[in-house]
């Protein structure tokens, strides 16, 4: 019977520390929560209440990864975790097919123009069609291969004027 | 060479992609123009995240305890397993784009022949950082195309640094003991196979770029087994001053 309740205790904990885990937003990208991006890959609860998150690293020189280890466990100790542990898993690695529909939605919303096609060298090249986030039209020409982090191009829309961000696909 | 080679392999590729990594970060706020700012520093980003997932793994590998930061700040010269081409001078723009176009071509495939390794963790950092390197080639090639192409002085500084350069590129593709057997087992890529597709890119860029590949000629070894070129020594000073001068400094 007493297992019976701890595995439900563990289930139980184990919603919760997915749900403190998958609400931390990227700190670059402030509109997209770690489970949007796909970087939030598992949470782990053992029988003693010691809780394990894996994530993975969007880019391997991603600046922000060292900063979402730490929103990760501060979550975790508020959600009444007192040693929440955060491990960076390589395998499989990220693509910008990780990333959910709510989330490139929410990408858009916030003016950066979401990854257009699937993930892939010829997506990452072939990246001729890309909508502008603030009008929608498709008149748009790329500035800047790179923008202001890896994950970002920087484009410019011919109907609307306007610069934006585009997240590179790979 | 006493190291296990699972070990020495891995600290090769850490030490490539770190020396590369802090040469472009030099360029920083020293760009011709400001998306050349944003392109160095991030393709440098690249090429620093690469190396620490390496070294992190290379220090388990060996299981001494040393991490991603003690391989980095506290080895000599003497103790860096890179190549001879990344630790060369930036010099001016050209040279650095040849340097990263020469780089990044080898780096391309031996990455996505890396990324079917039978090690897993080699497999992993290898299949991120195969799409990264593809990057580079295009944002390096596009740019020794339009400096070859481009001015008499802009050409002339571009076949300047190509003839420089070129005698550092037959290292990428030397086999060593230390990764024979891991060639065999299926953990390493033979580097001379990576040849055929190195030349092939080239090529086709320096033609369209109006450069000529110079005739092969003494070939500059060493690094890879710990004989490196006076720069390094320099590097690992700007590098590894903090460390080397407030032991386990942290902030």
């Amino acid at each position: 019977m007493s297992t019976v309740i701890d595995k439900l205790d563990t289930s139980r904990a184990r919603d919760r520390a997915w749900a403190a885990a998958a609400a931390v937003v990227d700190p670059e990208l402030p509109v997209l929560t770690l489970e949007d991006l796909g970087v939030l890959r598992d949470v782990r609860v053992s029988g003693e209440g010691n809780v394990e998150a894996l994530i993975t690293p969007t880019y391997l020189g991603c600046p922000a990864m060292n900063m979402i280890t730490l929103e990760v466990e501060l979550a975790l100790e508020r959600a009444g975790f007192a040693k929440p542990k955060v491990t960076t898993v390589m395998s499989p690695a990220w693509t910008t097919d990780w990333m959910s529909e709510a989330g490139k939605e929410k990408l858009r919303e916030f003016g950066i123009a979401p990854p257009a096609a699937k993930a892939g060298r010829r997506a990452l090249f072939g990246e001729e069609q890309v909508a502008c986030p603030h009008c929608r039209s498709a008149e748009t020409e790329r500035i800047s291969e790179f923008g202001s982090t890896s994950c970002k191009a920087l484009w410019r829309c011919k109907s609307c004027a306007e610069p934006f961000d585009y997240f590179k696909c790979i | 060479m006493t190291e296990a080679p699972l070990f020495a392999y891995t600290l090769r590729l850490a030490d490539n992609a770190l020396i590369l990594g802090h040469r472009l970060s030099e360029w920083i706020g020293h760009s011709p123009a400001l998306e050349e700012d944003l392109a160095l520093g991030n393709m440098g980003l690249d090429l620093i995240g690469q190396a620490r997932a390496f070294y992190t793994y290379a220090g388990e590998v060996e299981g001494k305890g040393r991490d991603e930061d003690k391989l980095a700040y506290l080895r000599d010269a003497k103790d860096w397993r890179n190549v001879l081409l990344v630790e060369q001078p930036n010099g001016d723009f050209a040279a650095t784009m040849i340097r990263q176009l020469l780089f990044a071509a080898f780096a391309h495939p031996l990455y996505e022949a890396l990324a079917k390794s039978k090690d897993e963790t080699l497999a992993a950092i290898a299949t991120k950082a195969e799409k990264e390197m593809a990057y580079h080639v295009r944002h390096a090639g596009e740019w020794v195309i339009r400096l070859g192409d481009g001015t008499e002085e802009s050409h002339e500084r571009a076949q300047t640094a190509l003839d420089e350069l070129y005698a550092y590129t037959n290292e990428l593709f030397e086999e060593d003991d230390v990764e024979r057997a891991l060639i065999e087992t299926g953990i390493a890529v033979n580097p001379a196979g990576l040849r055929p597709a190195w030349e092939r890119t080239t090529a086709r860029i320096f033609a369209e770029a109006g450069l000529k590949v110079p005739p092969p000629s003494f070939a500059q070894t060493g690094g890879r087994k710990g004989r490196h070129s006076e720069h390094l020594g320099f590097i690992l000073a700007d590098m590894q001053f903090l460390q080397r001068t407030y032991p386990g400094a942290m902030w």
